[in-house]
This record gives C-alpha cells, sequence and structure tokens, in this order.
C-alpha cells in the first residue's frame, strides 16, 4: 500500500480542568491515506472530535496535545513533518491549504455576521495568490461545485438567510477553499435530515474522487461508516482500540466493543418488533477511568482479573490492529 | 487511592453539592461570605455593640476625634480611656473638649448603658460602657459628630437599617421579577409583549431623577417607619427588571430543554414543570442575581439618604451618616466621618464577590 | 429594517410620553401645593400674604383646576417650547436652567466616550487572556469601580485632593471663568475641568460593561465558528477580533443603550458633591421647594434626553447587527 498522507503516532491530548486532568485522547494510532477514507467511530465523547482538533492543532484551552506525533507527507514528496511539533505560524499555513475542518453544526460553524462570501473569500486570500476579485471568482466556483443554486447571488447572503443543507455545503465550499489533501469531517451530517445527510455524503464521496481527497469522518452512526469509510478506528474512552479495512471491521471484528456496536445496528432483516440489542452500562465519567482495559466493566467476553488489572497493548500489523486480550498481548506477570 | 475516591465523588455528586464545591474553591466569595454574614451578625446586634445611645449626643462634645481604647494599665489587662476636660478658648472663650491624659476612665463589659428591645427583651446590656464616667466622658472608637453623637454607636445602627432595606427591597424586586419574568415567558404572545416593552421603558428611564421626585413626594409628616418602606419599594420599583428579564430569558431557554419536554409528554401538570423541574435548575442563578441586585438596593438606599431625600433623621442609616461628611469644610475638621463609608464599600464589595462566586459556581459553563 | 426603526421610535415617543406623565404626577403628589409652601416661605421670613393674592397665584399657574387639565395647560405650552415659569426664582424655567442641560449633556456623553475606549479594549483582554494578572488586575479595579458609589468615590477624591493639594477639584469652570460669556477660553477651561468628574462617573458603567464584555467574549470564544475560523488559518488576533468580538459587541451594544440613563442619573448625584453646574442640583433644590414647573421640566427634559440617546445606541446596534438589519418583516 501507498505511503499514509497522515499518520497519527501515540497522540495523548489532556485538559487540565479544576476537577481534575482529563486524557480526553489517549494514545491513539491511525494512518490516512490518499483518496481513501477513515472513518472515527465511538460513543460521544470518546475524544474523536478532540483528535480532530489535535492534528489541528487548535485544542481549546486548558487542553493541549500532551505527546505523539502527528506527520503529514509534504506534496512535494518530502520527508513527513511533525505537526504536532510544529510553531503556531508554521501550522497556521497547514490549517486551510493542506488540512481542513467541515463541523457538526453548519449554523453554528459560521459567523452570522459576515456574508458567507466574506467568510470564504477571506481564506483564500489569506492562503492563495489571488486579487479580491479572482478570490470571489473562485469561492463562486466552489459554491457551485457543492451545488449551492445560483451561487453568484447566494455569495452575498447571510448565513441564517441559508437552509441547513445549503449551509452544510457552504461550510464544505469553505473548508475546500484553500484545495485542502485532508478534509477532516466532524459529525458532518448529524445535524440534517435523511435525506439531505444522503445528499451530503454523496457531495463528500464525488469530491474526494474528483481531488483525491483523503478524508478522516468522524461519526457515531455506524451506517455512515459503511456507507464512505474504507478504513476504520474504533475509538473508546481516548483510545482507538480496534483499526482496519471497513469489510474486515464490519465482517471480522475482533474487539468485544466493535462487535456490541455492530450488534446494536438496525438492520432491515431483523425481526420487527424485536429489541436492538444495547451495549450494557454506560460510559464511564473522564475522572473516573476504570483501572485495567478501561472497556472491562461493559465487556461480555472479559476472560479474567488480568482485564481490570493490565492495560491491553496494541496487537497486530499497522493496518489491522486491536487492543484485547482475546487476541493475545498478555503480560507474563499476569499469565 | 485517594485521587480515585475524589473522581468517584465528583461522578456521583447532585448539581447542588457541584455548586457548593465550586463555590467552596472561590476564596474570595468565601470571604465575601464570611464578611457578609459577620456584617448582618453586626446588625442584629447592633444595640448590643454600640456604647452610647446613638441618637442622644452631648453638643459640648462635638467633633471628638477617634480615641484608642488603651488595653493594658501597669502591666495588667485592664483596658480604660482617657477621660475628658473642657479648656476655655482664650479668643472665643468658647469652652472645648479634649482629651485628659491624665485621667483614666476604666472599660467595664456588659454593663448597663441606654435601654433597648432585643427581639422583644428589653434590657440595657451593652458590651462596652464606662465605670464612673463623667457627663462628657464617653468611649469613642470613631470620634464624635457635630451634636458629638458617638460615630461607632450610629455606625452600629445604621448597619442595620441600611442591610434591611436592602433585603426588603430585594424581596419585593424579586417578588414582582419573578412573577412579571414568569408571566412573560409563559404567557407568551401580547402579554410578553406589554410587559417586555415596559420593561424597556422602565429601563430606559433615568432612575435617579424618577426616585428623587418620588422621594420627595413623601409627606413630610410621616413617621420613620413609613418612609423606611416608602423608599423601599422606590427603590425596588425600578430595580426589578433586571430579575425579570433574568428570569424570562431562563424560563424561555429551559422551556427547549429535553427535559421539559420529558416531563410534558410524561403528562405533568404545568404548575409541577414550573415548580418541580424548571424552578431548581435555575434557583442557583435566581441566587446570584439577588446577591448582586443586593448591593445596588444599598447603593441607592444610601444615595438617596445622602442627598437628603432618602431616609430622614432621626432615622440613621449610612446614607444619613454620610451626609454629615457632603462638604468639604466639615470633612477638614473631622476627616473621621468618612469612615462611615469604609462599611459600605466593604459590603457592596463583598456582595459583589458573593454574587460573582455563586454565579460562576452555579453555571460553570456560562 | 424600516420596520424596527419605526418601532423603536414609536417606542421612545410613548417613552417621552410616560416620563411627562409620571413626572407630572410625581410633582402633583405632595399634599399642598406651590402656593403653601410659598406662603410658609413668606411667613417664615416675616411677610404676609393675603388669601387674595394666593387665589389669583392658584388661578396663574391653574393649581386650582383639575390634575388633567393642569397636564395638559403644562403639556400644550411645553410643546410650543414655554416650560412656564419657575415659582422659585420667578424666571421662565428655560432661563433658569440655561446652559446647565447641555452642560450635562456633555458631562454624560463624556462619560460615555471613556466608558466604551476603556471598556472595549479591557474587556477584550480580559477575556482573551483569561485569569492572567493582567486580567485579575482588572477585575479588582473593576469591582472596586461598582462597589464604591461614584457620590461616594467624588466625595474621597474631594478630600484626598483637599488634603495632599489643598486644591478644590469641584466645578467645570475656573472660578474667573464662570461669568465670562461663551468662548474659546472658556471651551477650553472646561476641557481641563472636565475629565476629573468624567472620569468619576464613568468607572462605574466602565466596570459594568468590562464585565459584560468579558462575559460575552468568553462565550463566543468558545463557539464553533471561532473553532472553523482558527481552522481556516487565520492568524488568532485577526480570529478574536473579527469574529468572537464582533458577535460580542452585540449585548454591549444594547447594554451602552442603557448605560446612558444611567450616566444622566449619576451625574446629578456627583454634580451636587462637586458641585457642578448641571442640572442636578438644580433639580434637587426644585424639588424640595415643590418648584413644580421647574422640577418636571428637569425630569422631562432628562427623560427625553436619554430616549433620544437610547434611540441612537438603538441604531448603532442595528448597524452592528446583520440580523437586524435583514428583518424585511
Amino acid at each position: 500500500m501507498a505511503e499514509p498522507i497522515l499518520s497519527v503516532r501515540g497522540l495523548h491530548t489532556s485538559f487540565g480542568g479544576r476537577e481534575g486532568l482529563v486524557r480526553a485522547v489517549d494514545g491513539v494510532d491511525f494512518d490516512v491515506f490518499e483518496g481513501r477514507t477513515l472513518g472515527v467511530v465511538g460513543e460521544s465523547g470518546c475524544g474523536k472530535s478532540v483528535t480532530a482538533r489535535s492534528i489541528l492543532g487548535i485544542v481549546d484551552r486548558p487542553g493541549r496535545v500532551t505527546a505523539g506525533q502527528i506527520w503529514l507527507r509534504p506534496a512535494d514528496g518530502g520527508a513527513p513533518i511533525d505537526l504536532a511539533a510544529l510553531p503556531e505560524p508554521a501550522m497556521r499555513k497547514i490549517r486551510g491549504p493542506e488540512i481542513a475542518l467541515v463541523f457538526q453544526e453548519p449554523m453554528a460553524s459560521f459567523s452570522q455576521h459576515y456574508t458567507i462570501g466574506n467568510q470564504i473569500t477571506e481564506a483564500i486570500l489569506l492562503h492563495m495568490r489571488l486579487d479580491k476579485q479572482a478570490a470571489r471568482a473562485r469561492a463562486i466556483e466552489l459554491l457551485d461545485m457543492v451545488g449551492v443554486p445560483q451561487p453568484a447571488r447566494r455569495i452575498d447572503e447571510y448565513p441564517f438567510q441559508l437552509s441547513g443543507g445549503l449551509r452544510q455545503r457552504v461550510m464544505i465550499a469553505l473548508a475546500l477553499a484553500c484545495d485542502p489533501r485532508v478534509l477532516i469531517a466532524d459529525e458532518p451530517t448529524t445535524a440534517l435530515d435523511v435525506t439531505t445527510q444522503a445528499q451530503i455524503l454523496d457531495l463528500l464521496r464525488s469530491l474526494q474522487q474528483q481531488r483525491g481527497l483523503a478524508i478522516i469522518l468522524i461519526t457515531h452512526d455506524m451506517g455512515v461508516i459503511a456507507e464512505m469509510a474504507h478504513d476504520v478506528a474504533v475509538m473508546y474512552l481516548g483510545r482507538a482500540v480496534e483499526t482496519g479495512p471497513v469489510d474486515d471491521i464490519f465482517n471480522r471484528p475482533r474487539h468485544p466493543y466493535t462487535r456490541a456496536l455492530l450488534r446494536s445496528i438496525p438492520t432491515v432483516m431483523a425481526r420487527p418488533r424485536t429489541r436492538l440489542p444495547t451495549i450494557e452500562g454506560s460510559i464511564p465519567h473522564p475522572f473516573n477511568r476504570p483501572r485495567g482495559c478501561s472497556y472491562h466493566p461493559r465487556c461480555v467476553e472479559k476472560i479474567g482479573p488480568v482485564c481490570e488489572t493490565h492495560e491491553p497493548p496494541p496487537v497486530g500489523s499497522s493496518d489491522r490492529q486491536v487492543r484485547c486480550f482475546l487476541h493475545g498481548g498478555i503480560p507474563d506477570d499476569a499469565a | 487511592m485517594a485521587k480515585a475516591n475524589d473522581a468517584e465523588r465528583y461522578a456521583v455528586a447532585t448539581q447542588m453539592q457541584l455548586t457548593w464545591w465550586r463555590f467552596r474553591r472561590h476564596k474570595l466569595a468565601m470571604v465575601s461570605l464570611f464578611i457578609v454574614a459577620l456584617f448582618y451578625l453586626l446588625a442584629v446586634g447592633a444595640d448590643f455593640l454600640a456604647v452610647s445611645d446613638p441618637h442622644e449626643g452631648d453638643a459640648r462634645t462635638s467633633y471628638i476625634a477617634p480615641q484608642p481604647i488603651h488595653l493594658f494599665d501597669d502591666g495588667s489587662f485592664r483596658p480604660y480611656i482617657y477621660g475628658l476636660k473642657g479648656v476655655r478658648d482664650v479668643k472665643t472663650f468658647k469652652l472645648i473638649y479634649t482629651v485628659d491624659t491624665s485621667r483614666k476612665v476604666y472599660l467595664e463589659f456588659f454593663g448597663h448603658g441606654y435601654r433597648y428591645s432585643f427581639f422583644g427583651i428589653d434590657t440595657d446590656r451593652h458590651l462596652m460602657t464606662l465605670r464612673d464616667p463623667r457627663v462628657t466622658d464617653g468611649i469613642h472608637l470613631l470620634g464624635t459628630d457635630l451634636l458629638g453623637r458617638d460615630l461607632w454607636s450610629r455606625l452600629m445602627v445604621a448597619s442595620r437599617v441600611s442591610l434591611t432595606i436592602g433585603l426588603v427591597g430585594v424581596s419585593i424586586s424579586l417578588v414582582l421579577g419573578v412573577l412579571l419574568g414568569g408571566i412573560s415567558a409563559i404567557r407568551g404572545g401580547w402579554v410578553d409583549n406589554v410587559i417586555q416593552r415596559g420593561i424597556e421603558v422602565v429601563r430606559s428611564l433615568p432612575t435617579i431623577p424618577l426616585w428623587l421626585g418620588l422621594a420627595a413626594a413623601l409627606p413630610n409628616d410621616w413617621s420613620v417607619t413609613q418612609i423606611y418602606f416608602a423608599i423601599t419599594i422606590i427603590i425596588s420599583l425600578l430595580a426589578w427588571t433586571d430579575l425579570a428579564r433574568v428570569v424570562r430569558g431562563k424560563f424561555l431557554s429551559l422551556r427547549e430543554e429535553e427535559f421539559v419536554m420529558a416531563a410534558e409528554l410524561a403528562g405533568a401538570s404545568q404548575t409541577r414543570i414550573i415548580f418541580h423541574h424548571m424552578l431548581p435548575s435555575f434557583a442557583s442563578h435566581i441566587i446570584a442575581a439577588v446577591s448582586l441586585a443586593l448591593p445596588a438596593m444599598i447603593i441607592s438606599e444610601t444615595s438617596l439618604s445622602f442627598l437628603g431625600l432618602g431616609l430622614r433623621p432621626p432615622a440613621i442609616s449610612w446614607g444619613i451618616l454620610l451626609q454629615d461628611a457632603q462638604n468639604i469644610q466639615t470633612l477638614a475638621l473631622a476627616p473621621w466621618l468618612l469612615l462611615s463609608a469604609v462599611p459600605v464599600i466593604l459590603v457592596i464589595l463583598a456582595f459583589n464577590f458573593l454574587g460573582d462566586g455563586l454565579r460562576d459556581a452555579a453555571d460553570p459553563y456560562g | 429594517m424600516i420596520a424596527f426603526v419605526i418601532r423603536r421610535l414609536v417606542m421612545g415617543v410613548f417613552t417621552i410620553w410616560l416620563i411627562s406623565v409620571v413626572s407630572f404626577v410625581i410633582i402633583q403628589l405632595p399634599p399642598g401645593d406651590f402656593v403653601d409652601s410659598y406662603i410658609a416661605q413668606l411667613a417664615a421670613s416675616g411677610s404676609v400674604i393675603s388669601a387674595n393674592e394666593a387665589a389669583s397665584m392658584r388661578e396663574l399657574y391653574g393649581l386650582g383646576q383639575p390634575m388633567y387639565v393642569q397636564y395638559g395647560k403644562w403639556l400644550s405650552r411645553v410643546v410650543t417650547g414655554d416650560f412656564g415659569e419657575s415659582m422659585m426664582w420667578r424666571r421662565p424655567v428655560t432661563e433658569v436652567i440655561g446652559d446647565r442641560l447641555w452642560l450635562t449633556l456633555v458631562l454624560s456623553f463624556a462619560a460615555l466616550l471613556l466608558t466604551w475606549a476603556l471598556a472595549l479594549p479591557i474587556g477584550i483582554y480580559s477575556a482573551v487572556r483569561q485569569y492572567s494578572w493582567g486580567d485579575y488586575a482588572f477585575t479588582l479595579l473593576g469591582f472596586i469601580g461598582i462597589a464604591v458609589p461614584n457620590f461616594l468615590l467624588a466625595l474621597i477624591i474631594m478630600y484626598f485632593s483637599f488634603r495632599l493639594f489643598g486644591a478644590n477639584v469641584g466645578g467645570l469652570f475656573s472660578p474667573a471663568m464662570q461669568m465670562q460669556p461663551w468662548g474659546l477660553a472658556k471651551t477650553w477651561d472646561l476641557m481641563k475641568h472636565l475629565p476629573l468628574p468624567a472620569t468619576i462617573l464613568a468607572l462605574a458603567g466602565t466596570a459594568q460593561l468590562i464585565r459584560i464584555m468579558r462575559a460575552n467574549l468568553l462565550d463566543e470564544l468558545r463557539k464553533p465558528y471561532v473553532v472553523t475560523a482558527r481552522a481556516r488559518g487565520l492568524p488568532e488576533r485577526r480570529v478574536i477580533l473579527k469574529y468572537p468580538v464582533r458577535a460580542a459587541l452585540n449585548p454591549f451594544a444594547s447594554n451602552i443603550a442603557y448605560l446612558f440613563p444611567y450616566l444622566v442619573s449619576g451625574s446629578i448625584i456627583i454634580s451636587i458633591v462637586l458641585g457642578l453646574p448641571t442640572v442636578g442640583p438644580l433639580l434637587v433644590q426644585a424639588l424640595v421647594a415643590q418648584d413644580m414647573f421647574l422640577a418636571g421640566t428637569i425630569v422631562l427634559l432628562l427623560g427625553v434626553m436619554t430616549v433620544i440617546g437610547t434611540f441612537i445606541s438603538d441604531l448603532v446596534l442595528m448597524w452592528v447587527d446583520p440580523r437586524i438589519r435583514h428583518q424585511m418583516d
């Protein structure tokens, strides 16, 4: 397989809140490839969004990346650079032209005080060598590309004058303004209705095909993953517990948590009026992270006391990895 | 394992406990709570702490500078003050009273002074009195005013008036604010419109001229108590709008909350939803708003009385005490009269810190 | 947009009308009327007024007639610019008020400008550098500004400047300039005297606005659009000044609207302490003497001024917030 465009290794992000230290991201590894979509899936609060912000280096205070590397392979094929160690001014040249972000709430992601044209051209003027006219022309072109009708008129409208689906299209245009190579889509369809959802996902897919975009799609929805992702990283309490190609994850899930997630998807094949299986228990409070494997209190396949005392190490190759003692990695002193 | 226990504690704490824990961490707010409590305690025990009758003075001993209490006499604990002696001014032949260091007057604890009523108990016990004083002797910790009245004693009694006027005023504002704000949010439609426009109109009025006008309109022959309540009502009449806005805003945002919807779907009655589900979740906001409204009330009363249009003598309040310090000539002669400003500033500051701490604690994300 | 302006205008007119009624009623509330207190005043100085004279005085001012007639008489004359005669000074009210009204306006407006100029940058600084030493220092200063009523502040400053410099800091003019006609020299003299009272007056409002700006901006800084702006690679300064600050200006601007009445109110009290030639001291005198035309006119004019000030800040608010501008209904 080709070299990944972005690889995240041992990423740790913590929030030093007043009530104690919260390790929101606690050791995440994954790779993102050109023209492919990595689906990052997990329940809310598992650190998906913080991972996205860590990659862009825009974690809100008091949070900060405490360890790990984020390797970005430059477009010219040079040696990868570690974004986690990049100083802020250099990082600003990454955000937008290299990595862009689409957010879950299209309404809140825009400032209501400026026209959408203003907000799109701002990024173009900042990162590309274009004058105002050319930037405006490019913005109209982008709006047209993401399927906004009458882009020349819409460009002077304010975000509150657009419908939800249109807003998310404009959001995508905004993210693509400076031709990024990696697009992070953080729950891009969660706030939309089902038909609009499908349209937005179609748009993302066709944009990916046209431009060879690498997409990190963050979602809690296994259905969206099945439809969009090539590779999957399953996150639980700040860790990627299982990674692998989408078919493998769906057909041969190895981590008990992944299995539980898959069981809880409603399917058309299911017998009507039967209860959908749910995952026992609830996500522990971040201050109250269980010792050992953090999933053990909810795990139905727990193999013994080792789960309660030791953290399972990653097992397998870099493209198919799992953190569970079911698949080995039991330390000698616990055996 | 202490850390894990801590974490456990936070995970299972109720909203109220969390609020209290967060509040406790606010050092300044805790200190302020202590100061506010202390002042209300002083207000309750004002007469007991007063050393002489706050209403009566001996004009011969006007403008006596603050007198320190000497704690030790001949190496043993025996608090005393120096007596006063009359000296005839050579030019004007006026009798001027000055400190007589040759004569010690000893202090007595829990002795007898002027009579007062403490929650219905008629008594004349005071914390400090003098043993065998002459008529013109007195403990003047903070000096005396033009009429020879003891400033410390007046300050104690004034605290009671000024602090309670704030409480009573805030209660009236609170009732008005919660009622009108609540009705406005619940009824909506034209009722909401009328109340909101009303609030806007009241808020765009210049308050002080109106207060002045209303206060000036109070009949001269009213008793101290009548004036007191009238002033309280005048102040709260224009102060309820902020509380009404807070209540309405909270009501409206809570109405959109899922748990209110859930309660509605579960068939809970409107009153039950309001009192059982909504009120508890913004009670802490109201407490914070109240503790921020209180100092404004106190400032209002003080300002009105200071201008001579609020409480009137023989009532004693902070504003009335400060009225004596109004002109620069008096201040040059008796700068200690400005000491009345200290409790005003202290209490208002404490209330502000307290309110801020409460608000932060109640709403960590807001 | 036009609907918004018209609604505000109607509200303003209604408020002015309400102020006129309220001020008139207030002045009418005390038992007895001006003639009573005038007679009492004359009696105190030894002269006596006959019952006939009293009756003709009452007739002159319409004092014997029903309230609404008196109000109507007053209002119809007010509309033509005739505010009646001050019974205390026995001169037309406009003459008695003279420069005082616009000096009040100058003082309040200076304080308003000062409040803006101080609160905006400090508020932004405090929010962006939350919990820094500077933030703590400004917060403390702000608390003191709120906690010390401005008349007390005026009093304390008066006292210390008297003790330390032996100077009287009161007034808006030097004694020599007081009686001079208006000219460049007098205006310059006013400019030299204005900063101190304006600062005293502005302090409490500034403290409040800093808190409002800080809180709003802290709210705005947490919103997703700030994240997306950062994700576009904008420099931090630009992210903050262009987006959240702009959004936080909204509540800030609407608070300015309520600041003006507050400043006008405050100017009355500090004018009395500092002996400033504004309408403040005059109003208190008029109220004590129950000089209804004078007091009523002052309250009315102050009210009109604040309503106009509020209307102007509403227009500013509209200019700041596109959501209001685009409400076409």
